[in-house]
């Protein structure tokens, strides 16, 4: 039953905010992502104390088509659910000493969002999971359509389009287990013990890739990414890239390894190759770009395709490896954002050719900028290091070769994300007289908390590995 | 057959109040009188009884469509008021018709015989193609109206030959005796029993609107005033499907896979055409006629796997559809009207001039894309189970792709109402729309969350 809170706050929240008005509804929706953040902390000591049990809820839907509603809770689930409700505090926060028109129903829309990431999350029947899966689409196409920038329309369209065609053909893969499987049911357990016949699971394996390769982004299903992160509202973007790529590499592990495993071990050498050379891809074309929201976009993919080239390792450390670094990415992603947007909000300048010498002007916020782009980059005693080493060495268990070559992200990633700290925040003022105030009360909340969480999760990456150790038991046979 | 006799009198109380003078209590009497007859049809559940030697059966599933036909019927009627308010020495005429529609409608649920199938379907479409010519000084309205009669008089020339080829060779007008006529006969079923078979089945492809025989579709919706384009777009398409599912699942259930090839390509081809055709329009009623095609393509599914009975899945989508698409028209009536243009270009900025109205088209359009957690998702869901029940895997595929294209036309309106710049027309929503429009989108949205009630009707 705990589950149903978990999901009822966040919702609650996002229909009375829709009565507020101005900064009122801010302010509810900071208070309510708070308490949903202390809720999270209560949640994982009743798990540490009694595990899944207080967290079961099963209700039958509806009988034909037989539709159970299944929410539970598991180490992984619970991993994300807290890297979903430690995050969505920050995001409003960094909305604080910013301009919105119509502020209810922006961050009303953020806590439906919120509510929708919980459910998928916790959703334990196909069914359920592929209505909360869609539900955190609407949310954010809106907040990105109506508060977007340039060219808002057509991008996020695209965006739109996009997404739900994969969802469409993971729909007809559901659809075609249900009626496949001996219980009539998309109940995850079931479709775990009974996986459907392997002549079909090589087919059945694209329909889910897919639909989660283009969440991820994966290349090549990559290509609405960039423009989206960029015309979208920076909240907006954090939402897509600290959270909600989360839910296609969750649902990797969670819904695909195991409800395919012949389809997966069939396809593992070309998707794994399609997820290190998408690494090399991305990496080589963030070198290039000049918008800062772009190259964060394109750093993003190297990211997360190495995480997938983890997953597809299809071993203990790749997989664990993984996991560690969703929640590293998801902070360093939100905090790189962050930082892009105070530079974009005092100087109204997105190239990196313009910037430089912020670092005079605003001491505090070059250091707790440095601070994230070291955790981007893997330096040791942050948490981007865990992840990518448990991530390379489950790779370069599978394969030496391929290890390499996923390696070359740390290198390059170093290359372009430190060449570009270097243009904007070190060297000479280019612009003279530039104003920059240094941090404000909320922006430095945010980026400390991101910083100091960096650093402990790169300390003691302990806590995640055992929550999440006797889950990937089960997943690995 | 009690709910078919109190809404022919009330039909003809219509007409007798232009005589007695009663026009202003017209649509409040038949609104009530529709309110009681939705209630005293609910009485006929689970009563399974047939009337005059057979020609009309009342079982649950013409029970439970009368009720989602005389419930669309009642909210048309509460749009009407407003909608013909300038126009009140037509109004008996104009709501003695359209009441007249759903008592044809009624028959299309309930017939046991196909005379009565025939009656109900002329009943019907004689009335429509009137309504669809009521804007007598306007030539599209006349254009419309010319062009559906022409076109429907073939397609029941089609519907009367198949019929009397089927009781030339089975020697009975009755479903009943139909079916058993196909079991008894299992052998030797004559050539003229499947023509005869085909033909009835082209024509009610033709009254469904469905490929290739849809072409009527867009040019009459069009044409048409919106209020009557709305009630044709919901409830004359709910009454042709219940009919056509009728007739292939009581009585072609057992030759039905001689057309099965014929249903499956119409299938196909109503998806694509009315998917892809709808990509390119700008006439927001033109574009509501190529989704209802579409949609008519997913219902096709449910025609396709009618030997298994899907009747709860066709009932729940039906139900869906017509929700949402009433929904968009309570909101497109006023927009056309404050606009004078009936292009998707008229809704540009209600995003700023009227945001609730504007987040209510977005839920109607969102219903109709099949996007949960509205009722047009869990639809679509149950009408692909069942199809991939009866193993139409392809076809099912076809209509996964075809969802997809669907999204861009319904987010065309979305777009246009967030993201475009503002017009001059002011849309301000009286309260009849008002009401319709919330009781529509708050059952979409209720049976879209708990649908286990209407799921599991049958």
């Amino acid at each position: 039953m705990l589950s149903l809170t978990l999901l009822s706050i966040p919702l609650l929240a996002s229909l009375l905010l829709l009565f507020s008005r101005g900064a009122m509804s801010r302010n509810l929706a900071l208070v309510f992502t708070l308490v949903q953040l202390g809720f999270t902390i209560f949640a994982y000591t009743v798990f540490k104390a009694e595990g899944a049990g207080p967290f079961d809820y099963m209700q039958n839907w509806s009988a034909k088509p037989f539709i159970n509603v299944h929410l539970s809770m598991d180490g992984m689930s619970l991993l994300m659910v807290m890297l979903t409700n430690v995050l969505l505090p920050l995001i409003v926060l960094s909305g604080y000493n910013r301009e919105t028109n119509r502020m209810h129903v922006f961050y009303s829309l953020m806590l439906f969002m919120q509510f929708a990431l919980n459910g998928v999350f916790m959703a334990f029947d196909g069914f359920i999971y592929y209505i909360f899966w869609e539900l955190a689409l609407i949310p954010i196409y809106f907040i990105a359509f109506n508060w977007g920038g340039e060219n808002r329309a057509k991008v996020t369209l695209k965006f739109f389009i996009y997404t739900l065609a994969g969802s469409l053909l993971m729909l007809f893969g559901f659809l075609f287990l249900y009626n496949g499987s001996p219980a009539n049911s998309l109940e995850w357990s079931s479709l775990v013990a009974n996986p459907s016949c392997s002549c079909n699971q090589s087919w059945l394996f694209w329909l889910f890739f897919i639909a989660f390769a283009i969440k991820i982004p994966i290349v090549p299903f990559h290509t609405w990414q960039p423009d989206t992160y960029q015309s979208a509202p920076t909240q907006g973007t954090m939402l897509l890239s600290g959270i909600m790529l989360k839910m296609g590499t969750y649902s990797l592990i969670r819904w695909l390894l195991p409800i395919v495993p012949a389809g997966v071990q069939e396809w593992q050498p070309l998707v794994i190759a399609l997820c290190v050379g998408g690494v090399v891809y991305a990496s080589i074309i963030a070198i290039m770009q000049r918008d800062m929201k772009r190259l964060l976009a394109y750093s993003s993919i190297a990211h997360v395709g190495l995480i997938s080239a983890g997953i597809f390792a299809l071993n203990r450390s790749g997989i664990q490896g993984s996991l560690v670094q969703m929640v590293s990415h998801g902070l360093t992603v939100v905090g790189l954002f962050f930082c892009a947007d105070i530079i974009f909000n005092r100087t109204k300048h997105e190239e990196i050719e313009g910037l430089g010498g912020v670092r005079l002007a605003a001491p505090k916020f070059a250091a707790w900028f440095l601070i994230i782009v070291l955790g981007s980059v893997a330096l040791p005693l942050t948490s981007g290091f865990v992840g990518e080493f448990m991530l390379l060495f489950g790779v370069y268990q599978y394969n030496t070769w391929l290890s390499i070559f996923a390696g070359l992200t740390i290198i390059l990633g170093a290359v372009y994300m430190l060449r570009m700290y270097q243009k904007v925040v070190l060297g000479k003022a280019i612009k003279e007289n530039m104003v920059f105030p240094d941090l404000m009360w909320n922006e430095k909340i945010v980026l400390v908390s991101i910083g100091v969480m960096i650093f402990a999760l790169g300390l003691f990456p302990n806590p995640i590995i055992e929550l999440t150790e006797p889950i990937l038991k089960t997943i690995i046979k | 057959m009690n709910t078919l006799i109190y809404t022919s009198v009330l039909g003809f109380f219509c007409m007798l109040a232009e005589i007695m003078n009663l026009r202003k209590l017209i649509i409040p009497v038949l609104v009530l009188g529709l309110a009681i007859i939705f209630g005293l049809n609910m009485n006929d559940w689970n009563l399974n009884q047939s009337y005059f030697n057979n020609m009309l059966k009342v079982d649950n599933f013409s029970v439970a469509f009368s009720g989602l036909a005389i419930f669309v019927t009642l909210l048309v009627f509460i749009l009407s008021t407003d909608y013909y308010e300038n126009q009140q020495n037509h109004i008996s005429d104009y709501m003695t018709i359209l009441t007249f529609i759903l008592v044809g409608a009624l028959m299309m649920f309930s017939f046991a015989n196909l005379t009565m199938l025939f009656l109900g379907i002329e009943t019907l479409s004689i009335s429509l193609y009137v309504m669809a010519g009521s804007k007598r000084f306007d030539v599209r309205s006349n254009e419309a109206g010319f062009k559906y009669f022409l076109m429907g008089s073939f397609a029941s020339c089609f519907l009367l030959f198949g019929i009397a080829l089927i009781f030339g060779s089975t020697g009975s007008f009755d479903l009943a005796k139909i079916a058993d006529y196909t079991i008894q006969n299992q052998q030797n079923i004559s050539p003229m029993f499947y023509t005869g078979m085909v033909l009835i089945v082209f024509a009610m492809l033709f009254k469904v609107s469905a490929a290739p025989f849809h072409f009527w579709a867009p040019d009459v919706y069009e044409g048409s005033p919106a209020l009557i384009t709305a009630y044709m777009s919901t409830l004359v398409k709910i009454a042709a499907f219940g009919a056509f599912y009728k007739l292939m699942s009581v009585t072609f259930f057992y030759t039905s896979f001689k057309a099965e090839l014929i249903l499956n390509i119409a299938a196909i081809l109503t998806l694509a055409v009315g998917n892809l055709m709808a990509l390119a329009q700008t006439n927001f009623k033109r574009l509501l006629a190529y989704s209802g095609i579409s949609h008519a393509g997913y219902m096709m599914l449910i025609i396709l796997s009618a030997k298994n009975q899907p009747a709860g899945a066709l009932f729940y989508y039906s139900l869906a559809y017509a929700l949402s698409t009433i929904a968009a028209f309570a909101i497109a009536i006023p927009v056309f009207s404050a606009a004078k243009s009936e292009d998707i270009d008229t809704f540009n900025g209600l995003g700023k001039k009227n945001p609730v109205a504007a987040a209510a088209m977005s839920m109607a359009m969102l219903g109709l894309a099949g996007i949960p957690p509205f009722a047009g998702f869990l639809g679509k869901y149950y009408i692909f189970t069942e199809a991939l029940h009866s193993n139409y895997f392809y076809t099912t595929l076809v209509a996964i792709f075809a969802s997809m294209i669907g999204v861009y036309y319904y987010f065309k309106v979305i777009i246009a109402m967030y993201g475009k710049p503002a017009n001059e027309a002011n849309v301000e929503l009286t309260f009849n729309f008002k009401l319709v429009l919330w009781v529509c989108l708050a059952l979409s949205l209720a049976f879209g969350l708990y649908p286990a009630p209407i799921l599991n009707i049958f």
